[in-house]
């Protein structure tokens, strides 16, 4: 009836998990009781569960990747600690087989669920109004793809109070975590859960690209379109071309560990290399999909900032392309030691090497944006810069490790921890929170308090370098990745340094907690009524502050890139030209719950394929059916703002750009 | 007063500590404090690289702080041109910089991918020592074919001479790797990768899997000891005199599962055996009934 | 598609690129476009996987002794048969003619049908005379190719029936017509999957 679920899978006999479950169920249950108590169902439903809204939805992915991040924060703090306590004969304080779901959570939760969500939520809420358009292409579909992504994140989650998580490190090589050494529901969950939110991430993929491509303002050719609608039109395309070779790689898996196939097993003729190769066509290309949007943003950043338009904008766009491109060609350098041969290796160490010469134009092309520039450094300035003088840091490592000598006593180590924290904090998250801080005020109408945004980037940059630059040290001193426990007594000062260094991010996470209540507390004071509380370049600046559900009463119309800008100045015409018609009536799709319920049934599906329940996953699959059918004979689909409230809108908000 | 003093003092101190630990470290041990020529070559790959490299990266950080700090809006005495925002000349030199640095780096990368590929035999007057080496759940078996010996969890190789790897798994990949002699190659189970090392100086190096293998991954060490020939001879005698056959029977209890398991040797030992692990036709699954 | 964009009455010395947001129907075409081509590149990494597993038969049986070529010649015949029938469909929903419709679109679901009653056929002989996907990665890598292929066209049938049932429902709205001009899509390219699975799987046997 239950498959293999049984009281066994609630870990009762390990406090860490069981203290932990049990403060996050509460937890969650003080905050639906509050939601109760307050009355806000109604509010939270209506505005936000079902909403379709591209601005609403982004914000919720970004929610999600901040809440993840404390998740995956938790499991980065416990594997310090335990390395910095496990030297010599000492233990430590986390047996094998916990330590081991530790890390594989922490990887897969801090790409998948962290990063991913941060990066796509920028894009969600950023993208559209950029174009200067009403909405995404596809606004149901990119509710759905939201709670898909959702869904992953319960399943993940769960595997914390029921069951237990993969113990084979984030992704899962087999034979590893073929049925034969890996005989737990850990792997289910790792392949369900992001199975499930795989397919939410390919939807938004095919929703955004389609967005950038056929949905732009009047005159908003390709070369008008800024920088981050090209970064995020790069990783976009990265997304539908590298997720389904994911999806078919752990299908096939799947289909080992359920249907005893024999894609990757030891025997009757199984290849595990070829999940290697598999993963990684998906998963260098992963890499880029994280780090382009990034670049976007900073560009975005340093031109507002510097009051100047973006240099070398062409070489910008076509060093992204570039990198978009290249991306497919160089998947094999995550296992030169594999033995496939001096050519194969050296072919894949060359091209590896040739991503950094874009990659290096970029950096060249914000220098001299700053050249010449009038900088003004708030917030989001600190994260660039930060990121600058990180970045090539990262970026010099990682050339190094694609020499392939090099790599062969470089793999593997704590050296290639620290080159991909290196880059993925100091390119992915300072990218993502330099994103947060700027948008905030477009989203919420308010700005961001400034000296603890301050406090957190510092936290966060010295804490960076903190945790990482010893991980180089012991890299080279041959300290391997994964391991649970060391003899060498003497890399136990460097461990506690990084233990050091993952506290003070700590702090800057609990800081990035703290701003929100300060600056909400504080909005009457902070609030931005212009609408361009940065004086900025692009169209998103040129409708209030947040938004009305329809982003723009008249689309922008555009003739030039940076047009809002050159209007400012008063060398362009105005974006808001004149109405040729009177206002509205307008068309904005309706809310529908069908995306949470989806998700909801995904979740049902999910978990019973991962405990082995027939009737529950059947229950859960015609439920998602069910759920579709009616959104196909759903004929009321629009919902119509009369002319009134656009005029009443407008009369309170209007302003004159230019 | 005194109190105050002496905080500073003491952080001084232990970031002293901590920097000479470092130093101290890195230069003794790992992948910078190579004993063989592969190691050798490939720290001069990493130091060559890093210098090269260095010569941008450190340029680029500076001039990141000094433009930021002089173009900050406070600084009257700053050029504003808002609208400078292309010059075919410096597009010209911000491709051709990275495309140089990458053709020199990529040339060293094709060369040294050749020289130093893992199967390409070391040179030397003298022919390489053969050993086979099978990665078990979680401990290390070494064959020595041709003298017909095997042992677990400690390897033992004349210095001086060059050491030729045929590697397999018998359960999942492993990495097997020496810091201080080179390069790591997978052991993959159903196939066999090459690796070929030399140990110049006697002493014990440390040998690790470097692939993540499961619960008793992070105890899977060995010692590699290096000795003179005349004392590899006299061991191979001592281990063969030492007795104990290592046939499919006693291989089958070999992999039963173990955390931290001790050294052992083989006086004997069936010299199909790592063939038959490789190809798949032993069982490689331990079995309480297979093994005695 | 030209016929869209003269209809849309836009000023033609503007390039396309610049002339604002497109219609409904071809933002829904491109995105489903897309969508296939995210389905090809999961065919293609199965394609690649049968292409490195074909010889390891683990010395099961092997491609040549298993396919019979006169057996799946006549499926093939079935699936592009269908493929022109769901085009006379596609014209009579252009033409909002619903007997014509209705007619095409039985024949497609019939032959779709009769290709996987064979395609199921040939798998349960298969696994009947012992050469099922657990025998071998060949055989892995056939019935997860193959079988992946089959789930997409039963997928394609049950959403035939589901747009049927529109039309019946709701008429030729445009929402409708854009979903059967996404069928079509999504028809058309199963048979180029299928091509490939012929050709590279069946004729490629050895």
């Amino acid at each position: 009836m239950l498959g293999r679920l049984s009281w066994d899978a609630i870990p009762f006999d390990q406090p860490i998990p069981l203290v932990t479950s049990i403060v996050m169920v509460c937890g969650i249950f003080a905050i639906l009781a509050l939601i109760t108590v307050k009355g806000w169902w109604p509010y939270l439903w209506n505005e936000w569960i079902t909403s379709v809204d591209h601005k609403r939805i982004g914000v919720m992915y970004m929610v999600l990747a901040l809440v993840m991040l404390i998740r995956g924060f938790a499991d980065a703090i416990m594997m310090r600690s335990q390395l910095a306590l496990a030297a010599g004969h000492a233990a430590g304080f986390l047996p094998p087989e916990h330590y081991d779901q530790i890390f594989s959570a922490h990887g897969t939760i801090m790409i998948f669920f962290m990063a991913m969500p941060f990066v796509i939520g920028l894009m969600n809420f950023a993208v559209p109004l950029q174009l200067g358009v009403r909405d995404v292409a596809f606004p149901v579909l990119n509710s759905v793809s939201f709670w898909l992504t959702a869904s992953g994140v319960l399943l993940v989650n769960l595997s914390l109070f029921i069951g237990e998580f993969a113990r084979t490190g984030w992704l899962a090589y087999p034979p590893l975590s073929e049925l034969s050494y890996s005989p737990g529901v850990g792997v289910d969950y790792y392949l369900w859960s992001l199975q499930i939110s795989g397919v939410g991430t390919l939807l938004s993929g095919i929703n955004l690209t389609t967005t950038i491509l056929k949905m732009r303002a009047p005159g908003m050719g390709y070369r008008r379109m800024p920088v981050f609608c090209w970064t995020a039109l790069a990783s976009n395309l990265l997304i539908v071309a590298a997720f389904p070779v994911l999806t078919a790689t752990f299908g096939m898996l799947l289909l080992d560990r359920y249907c005893d196939f024999h894609f990757f097993t030891n025997d009757l003729g199984g290849n595990p290399m070829m999940y290697v190769n598999l993963i990684w066509i998906w998963g260098h290309p992963e890499v880029y999909i994280l780090i382009l949007p990034a670049f976007g943003v900073f560009s975005e950043v340093i031109a507002t900032f510097s009051g100047k338009a973006l240099f070398g904008y062409r070489s910008m766009v076509m060093a992204t392309m570039v990198i978009c491109v290249l991306a497919f060609m160089v998947w094999l350098h995550h296992f030169f030691t594999m033995g496939a041969g001096a050519d194969v290796n050296a072919f894949f160490g060359v091209m590896t090497m040739i991503i950094a010469i874009p990659t290096g134009v970029k950096v060249f092309n914000w220098l001299f944006t700053l050249y010449g520039g009038r900088v003004r450094f708030a917030v989001p300035v600190y994260w660039t810069i930060g990121f600058m003088v990180t970045f090539v840091i990262g970026g010099m490592t990682g050339v190094l490790m694609a020499i392939p000598p090099a790599d062969f006593v470089l793999h593997n180590s704590l050296f290639l921890i620290a080159h991909f924290h290196n880059v993925i904090i100091g390119g992915v998250v300072f990218g993502v929170m330099a994103g947060y801080t700027y948008w905030f005020p477009k989203a919420f109408g308010f700005k961001l308090n400034e000296p603890i945004g301050k406090a957190i980037f510092w936290c966060w940059f010295l804490g960076f370098y903190l945790a990482f630059m010893p991980l180089y040290a012991l890299g080279l001193m041959g300290a391997t990745r994964r391991m649970q426990h060391y003899p060498d007594v003497h890399w136990q000062p460097l461990m506690l340094v990084a233990l050091g260094g993952a506290v003070l991010i700590f702090c800057g996470i609990v800081l990035t907690g703290l701003q929100l209540v300060v600056s909400i507390r504080a909005r009457a004071r902070n609030r931005d009524l212009t609408g361009d509380p940065w004086n900025g370049r692009t169209l998103e600046w040129s409708t209030p502050s947040p938004p009305p559900a329809w982003n723009f009463t008249h689309l922008p119309q555009v003739d030039r890139a940076d047009a809002f800008w050159a209007a400012k100045q008063g060398t362009g015409p105005a974006v808001r030209s004149k109405p040729e018609r009177p206002l509205g009536p307008l068309h904005v799709p309706r809310n529908t719950a069908t995306g949470v319920f989806v998700a909801f049934f995904a979740v049902i599906l999910g978990f019973a394929l991962i405990w082995r329940i027939e009737w529950l996953a059947t229950v859960g699959l015609i439920g998602a059916v069910a759920v579709a059918l009616r959104q196909a004979w759903q004929k009321d689909r629009e919902m119509v703002i009369t002319a009134d409230e656009v005029s009443e809108f407008e009369r309170l908000n209007v302003r004159e750009t230019a | 007063m005194a109190v105050n003093t002496q905080k500073p003092r003491r952080t001084v101190g232990t970031l002293a500590f901590i920097a000479s630990c470092v130093m101290l470290a890195s230069c003794q041990e790992g992948v910078l404090d190579p004993h063989g020529p592969v190691g050798l070559s490939e720290r001069v790959i990493l130091f060559d690289a890093t210098a090269i490299m260095l010569a941008v990266v450190i340029p680029v950080i500076v001039l990141t702080l000094a433009f930021a700090w002089w173009f900050r809006a406070g600084n009257r005495r700053a050029q504003y041109t808002p609208d400078w925002a292309y010059s075919g000349r410096i597009e010209l030199i911000i491709w051709a910089i990275p495309a140089l640095l990458i053709a020199f780096l990529g040339g060293m990368a094709w060369i040294s991918s050749h020289d130093l590929d893992p199967p390409k035999p070391l040179v030397a007057k003298v022919p390489p020592v053969e050993i086979e080496v099978v990665s078990l759940d979680w401990r290390w078996l070494f064959i020595y074919p041709a003298q017909g010996i095997a042992t677990v969890n400690q390897l033992t190789v004349p210095a001086g001479i060059p050491i030729h790897f045929r590697l397999t798994s018998s359960s999942v990949m492993n990495s097997f790797f020496i810091p201080q002699l080179g390069s790591q190659i997978y052991t993959m189970p159903g196939m066999t990768t090459q690796l070929n090392l030399q140990a110049d100086d006697t002493g014990t190096y440390k040998g690790l899997s470097a692939q993540f293998s499961g619960d008793g991954f992070s105890d899977m060490r060995f010692a590699l000891v290096a000795t003179s020939p005349g004392q590899f001879q006299q061991w191979l005698g001592e281990t063969r005199a030492r007795g104990g056959t290592l046939d499919k029977v006693a291989f089958a209890d070999l992999l039963r599962p173990s955390h931290a398991a001790e050294s052992l040797s083989y006086g004997q030992v069936d010299p199909e055996l790592f063939n038959s692990v490789a190809t798949g036709k032993v069982a490689t699954r331990w079995s309480p009934e297979e093994a005695r | 598609m030209s016929a869209t964009i003269v209809s849309l009455d836009l000023d033609p010395e503007v390039p396309l690129s610049q002339q604002g947001p497109a219609p409904a129907r071809v933002v829904a075409g491109f995105g489903f476009w897309l969508f296939l081509l995210s389905d090809i590149i999961l065919f293609a990494a199965l394609f690649a996987t049968y292409a490195v597993l074909s010889s390891a038969t683990a010395g099961g049986p092997t491609g040549t002794e298993l396919f019979d070529k006169r057996h799946v010649f006549m499926e093939t015949l079935c699936l592009l048969a269908s493929s022109v029938t769901c085009g006379f469909g596609s014209l009579a929903v252009a033409r909002t003619d619903a007997r014509a419709m209705y007619l095409a679109m039985i024949a497609t679901f019939v032959l779709g049908a009769a290709f996987l009653w064979m395609e199921v056929t040939e798998f349960a002989g298969m696994v009947s005379m012992g050469a099922g996907p657990s025998h071998s990665a060949f055989l892995s890598a056939f019935f997860a190719l193959v079988g992946t292929h089959g789930l997409h066209v039963t997928l394609g049938l049950a959403w035939l029936v589901v747009m049927l049932l529109q039309v019946a429902t709701l008429g030729f709205q445009p929402m409708v017509a854009r979903r059967f001009f996404c069928f079509g899509l999504f028809w058309h390219a199963l048979d180029i999957v299928w091509i490939g699975v012929f050709s590279i799987v069946y004729l490629g046997a050895h």
